[in-house]
C-alpha cells in the first residue's frame, strides 16, 4: 500500500528545517557570492513544485538537485564561458609526488596525511573557488555531496563522457590549487600542522 | 618503475586510479590498473594518497550553520 504523503505547508518546513545546513554549504560551494540567495531561490522552487517530492525521505536529494537547477540557470543568465583546460596543463602534476619532492613537513612521519589536514573547511573552500565551475561544480557534487556520476551528469546536463573527463581535470587543478594555496598563504607555517 | 612486457605506464594508471576507486573502469581497463599496481609502489602511494583525498573532500560535507545564517534561512522558511 502507498503511503500518501504529508504536503502542506507545514510538512514543507519541516523538511526543509531540517535540510538547511546541507544547502547552504552546499551553495557555499558553488558559489563565492550569494549562497543565501541561491539557498532563498531553491527553497522557492521547491515548494511550489512539493508536489513532485514522491518521500519524505528523499528530502535532502531532491532539494539540493533543485538548487543546482537554480545554480545551473544562473551561470546561464550570466552567459559566462569558461574555456576547457587543455589536458596537457593539468595532467603532468601530481601532488602526491610533490610532496615527496618538496617535503614540507620534515618532522611528519605520515607526510600527506598531514598535509591535508593543514587545510581548515574555509581553506579548502578558497581552493575550490580558484577551479572554474566547469570542474568545481563536477568536484563538490560528485565528492562531497555524494551523488553518482550519472546524476552529476544528469544535474549539470551534459553528456557523462564530460562529466567524467570534467571530474579528471578537476581532480587535477584542485591538486595543484591545493599546493600553491598551501605556498601562497604559508599555510604550514601557521602551526596548523603539530 | 621499468617498462614491463604488456603493463601500462603509470601515466595511464595514474590517470585510471580515482576512476578505478569509483569502480567506473571497464573489468580490462581494471585489470591492468590492478597488474600495474601489483609492480610499482610508486602508483600504490598515489592510489593510497587518491583514497585519502576522497575522504578528506568526503569529510567537507555540512557543518552547523553559522548564528546569523541560521537564523536568517530560518526566518524565510516560516515565512513561505
Amino acid at each position: 500500500m502507498v503511503e500518501v504523503q504529508d504536503r502542506t505547508r507545514e510538512s514543507f518546513q519541516r523538511l526543509a528545517m531540517a535540510e538547511l545546513p546541507g544547502l547552504y554549504w552546499l551553495a557555499r560551494r558553488l558559489v563565492r557570492d550569494g549562497a543565501e540567495d541561491l539557498v532563498q531561490e531553491a527553497l522557492l522552487r521547491a515548494y511550489r513544485s512539493f508536489g513532485t517530492l514522491r518521500e519524505d525521505t528523499a528530502a535532502g536529494p531532491w532539494l539540493k538537485r533543485i538548487l543546482v537547477n537554480v545554480f545551473r540557470d544562473q551561470l546561464r543568465r550570466q552567459a559566462r564561458s569558461v574555456e576547457e583546460l587543455p589536458v596537457e596543463e593539468v595532467e603532468d602534476f601530481s601532488l602526491y609526488q610533490t610532496l615527496v619532492e618538496q617535503d614540507p613537513l620534515p618532522y611528519s612521519d605520515t607526510l600527506h596525511h598531514d598535509y591535508l589536514r593543514a587545510f581548515a573547511r574555509e581553506d579548502v573552500r578558497e581552493v575550490l573557488l580558484r577551479l572554474p565551475e566547469l570542474y568545481r561544480a563536477p568536484l563538490v557534487l560528485r565528492y562531497m555531496d555524494g551523488f553518482a556520476t550519472k546524476e552529476v551528469a544528469r544535474l549539470l546536463d551534459v553528456p557523462l563522457g564530460t562529466v567524467l573527463a570534467r571530474l579528471h581535470r578537476g581532480r587535477k587543478r584542485f591538486e595543484r590549487e591545493l599546493w600553491a594555496y598551501a605556498q601562497e598563504t604559508g599555510l604550514l607555517l601557521k602551526g596548523v600542522v603539530q | 618503475m621499468t617498462e614491463k612486457q604488456g603493463l601500462i605506464p603509470c601515466s595511464e594508471a595514474v590517470r585510471q586510479l580515482w576512476d578505478y576507486l569509483d569502480h567506473a573502469v571497464s573489468p580490462e581497463e581494471q585489470e591492468k590498473v590492478e597488474q600495474h599496481l601489483s609492480f610499482c609502489r610508486t602508483c600504490c602511494g598515489e592510489l593510497e594518497f587518491a583514497e585519502q583525498l576522497r575522504g578528506f573532500l568526503a569529510a567537507q560535507g555540512a557543518d552547523e550553520l553559522p548564528p546569523h545564517v541560521k537564523a536568517r534561512l530560518e526566518r524565510f522558511v516560516a515565512d513561505l
